[in-house]
């Protein structure tokens, strides 16, 4: 049990906050707790069904860990067309896993995103904040390996 | 310095400009700015003098070193990096030589000051006439705005161009003392940026179009819904919103007029349905954003109950330069009855991607061609995907129809928010209606059961056919449901789904025939329709396949030509990627069996 966080008493308390709140609990966790998505129902005064209601609706929030580094990839118009299912299948090979999962190490989690806004330099992926495009399956086979040695350092 | 000048390697650019000029004692100020629309040409630095502003493309950090030397210290411009050049008179720009002719046919408005200013400085918006028309504007009566707004012909350009004075003049008309300002920054469509760099761009001409609009129809709270997405955009908008405040342009009793409002920014959390406008409301209230029916429009009914007003990113940008101008000045730009400019985002096979802003009237294929440089792959334009998951495919054949609200209309895509995705005869068109529908399914919010199930039901048929097992009927069964989602579902987002098939089925009908009777596909795309072939005479075995290849379905000798094993190969394409001599052939999967029975 975490105790119950400082941040969650600087917001005021109406419906509105709901959202604020939880995207300030996924930035500070990673992810959203269960019990402190109960301290969130219980200071707002909403349900805690309504809580989860809204939470499970919206594509950002994660009820999961994730891991170090965060791969999303893109999926818009642009990248489609220029090849990004084919940089998801190299993504399965060399780390095991599929969109939507972490590996069990806890080094990579991979997010599907519908379009970064990117999409000149399609197609893109982003590594923790950082758009890497143009891509193909060979630099992104390179990409992988350099993150899995640590030798990407954002 | 926007996210995909970023990408594309600008920072370490400007740090190795930096590091060059401190190295050789250069004390010349370096700065950053937003995109100019080149992102093909990205990372971009201007090098600017008191007459002129030299332009430099794919600058990547390796080159720094030359152009320093090169430009700054022997005053010798690197001829062949040049893009474009402006002469300057003041910080009028009075003749421009345009490389690729990328500028040319382009008319700036909303994008004027993007490329030129430091987006994090409110000096330099000011420097370049921002927030003058806020001081005009606050000397004038609110209806006299309205007025000038209705004139100028301006209309939302979110996608469905309800007309902006109009809009105005309902909020400002509708009872009750307590009213909301919405700047709807929630750019979800897929293939769209236009939005993006603007705020990244040139913020602060958004928060003065959105405090103009607050004044006209009375507001005093306004909120900013932008996307979680777009981290870059949200800071500098932060940034732009603190400095405002602190030059008394947002706040209390704005430069002494009595009139106060206040700005806050909200974070979208991922839900394309949230462009939606009551949706949106019902995100901002803290709800799942789910749309309701409309009346009540936003306008009598909105955020709270409250009578509110919402635009998108553009057009608001455009209401500074119409109040700074004139309504006359504006409405002499464009075709009769879609007034001003409009910001497209081009992508996909394009050669030159980027941000164009162009008056209405143009034509798409003037656009498409003479801006955007055709494909980038030298092969002939398919079709142009225009508004997104909402719009539809335009083919090649009718790319001369001219760009405004109603002609793209009749054609059965739509104008949207401006994503405007390029595609040549390496897309299958089947493939591009599944992708969009597989979207729309995904982001459907679950309210309306034909757009939930319906959109889903679609799919399943899209799916079948691309894999080589669609009958006829099936596409008799596709327009049957591509019709009753469209009128059956309650918000734009169901309404609009099905466009992506009816336009396809329209316009490339006998490529969904060939999917179905021929069972191939002309693109290339299907996975289940084709199958990867080695081919003898060109392979010299130099292994780079096999080495590839993911599930090892690639065998042969060293110097030896390779072959495929059918049953093993995932039809990855990485083979065809690597292969340097292009002996990895895509071939028509039945064509195959059918050379593979008469053999027998």
């Amino acid at each position: 049990m975490q105790d119950k966080p400082a941040f969650i008493e600087r917001y005021e308390r109406s419906q509105s906050s709901l959202i604020p709140l939880l995207q300030k609990t996924q930035e500070t966790f990673g992810y959203l707790p269960e019990d402190v998505l109960m301290e969130i129902s219980e200071y707002l005064g909403i349900p805690l069904t309504r809580v989860l209601g809204v939470a499970t609706f919206y594509a950002q929030f994660r009820f999961e860990p994730l891991g170090k580094y965060v791969i999303k990839t893109c999926h818009g118009t642009a990248c489609h067309v220029n090849g990004a299912e084919s940089i998801r299948q190299t993504l399965l090979e060399e780390t095991g896993i599929d969109e939507g999962q972490t590996t069990k190490d806890g080094l990579i989690s991979i997010e599907r995103v519908a379009c970064l806004g990117c999409c000149s330099l399609a197609p893109v992926i982003m590594i923790n904040n950082r758009v890497y495009g143009k891509l193909n399956g060979e630099t992104v086979r390179k990409l992988i390996r350099k993150l899995k040695k640590g030798g990407l350092d954002n | 310095m926007n996210s995909c000048g970023i990408a594309a390697g600008a920072r370490e650019t400007y740090e190795a400009l930096e590091k060059s000029l401190k190295e050789k004692g250069i004390n010349i100020p370096l700065k950053i700015t937003g995109c100019v629309g080149m992102c093909y040409r990205e990372p971009l630095v201007d090098i600017i003098t008191e007459d002129s502003i030299t332009t430099y493309g794919n600058l990547t950090s390796e080159k720094v070193e030359k152009l320093v030397e090169s430009h700054i210290t022997n005053n010798v411009p690197v001829e062949e990096w040049i893009v474009k050049t402006d002469k300057l008179d003041g910080t009028k720009v009075v003749e421009t030589r345009d490389v690729d002719g990328f500028f040319s046919m382009q008319k700036k408005i909303v994008l004027e000051n993007s490329g030129y200013i430091d987006p994090e400085s409110i000096d330099e918006y000011i420097a370049r006439d921002g927030y003058e028309a806020l001081r005009k504007a606050l000397k004038m009566a609110p209806e006299e705005i309205i007025e000038i707004i209705e004139k100028s012909g301006l209309r939302g350009r979110g996608g469905a161009g309800f007309p902006t004075g109009r809009k105005w003049k309902l909020t400002r008309n509708a009872p009750g003392g307590i009213k909301y300002l919405i700047c709807n920054a929630d750019e979800g469509d897929p293939g769209a940026f236009m939005d993006r760099n603007v705020l990244e761009g040139d913020p602060h001409r958004v928060i003065e179009g959105m405090i103009i609009g607050a004044y006209a129809i009375g507001a005093r709270e306004g909120f900013i819904y932008v996307r979680a997405e777009y981290p870059l955009a949200i800071r500098r908008l932060e940034i732009a919103l603190e400095q405002t405040r602190k030059m008394g342009f947002l706040g209390d009793n704005i430069l002494g007029s009595g009139f106060s409002f206040e700005i806050k920014i909200k974070e979208g959390a991922g839900a394309f349905v949230c462009g939606e406008e009551t949706a949106l409301l019902a995100s901002i209230e803290g709800r799942r954003g789910m749309p309701r029916p409309r009346p009540p429009f936003p306008a009598e009914k909105g955020l709270f109950g409250k009578p509110t007003n919402i635009n998108n990113v553009e057009t608001y940008a455009n209401v500074p330069w119409i109040i700074r101008h004139g309504w006359e000045t504006f409405a002499s730009i464009g075709t009769e009855k879609t007034k001003g400019t409009k910001v497209f985002a081009l992508a996909g096979k394009i050669a030159r991607s980027g941000n164009v802003e162009v008056p209405t009237g143009l034509s798409l294929r003037e656009i498409i061609v003479k801006i955007g440089g055709g494909t980038k792959t030298g092969k002939p334009i398919k079709a142009v995907q225009l508004g997104g998951p909402s719009g539809g495919c335009i083919p090649d054949k009718m790319l001369d129809i001219p760009v405004d609200y109603d002609s793209i209309t009749k054609t059965g895509a739509i104008m949207g928010s401006g994503g405007m995705i390029v595609m040549d005869s390496d897309t299958c068109m089947v493939d591009v209606a599944k992708f969009f529908l597989d979207f729309t399914n995904k982001e459907s919010c679950g309210k309306c059961t034909f757009c939930r199930l319906g959109t889903k039901r679609m799919w399943e048929i899209l799916d079948k056919i691309t894999k080589g097992n669609g009958a006829i009927s099936d596409l008799e069964k596709l327009e049957e449901l591509a019709y009753q989602v469209k009128i059956g579902s309650l918000c734009g987002l169901g309404q609009t789904a099905p466009n992506p098939v009816i336009t396809t089925l329209k316009y490339f009908r006998d490529e969904y025939m060939e999917h179905v009777d021929e069972k191939k596909c002309r693109a290339k795309v299907c996975k289940s329709l084709i199958r990867y072939e080695i081919r003898v005479d060109r392979c010299n075995g130099c292994t780079a396949c096999a080495h590839y290849c993911p599930v090892k379905a690639i065998t042969g000798e060293v110097r030896k030509p390779h072959a495929i094993r059918e049953e093993m190969c995932i039809r990855c394409g990485t083979c065809y990627e690597v292969c340097r001599f292009n002996a990895i052939e895509i071939v028509d999967a039945f064509q195959c069996v059918e050379r593979w029975a008469k053999s027998k």
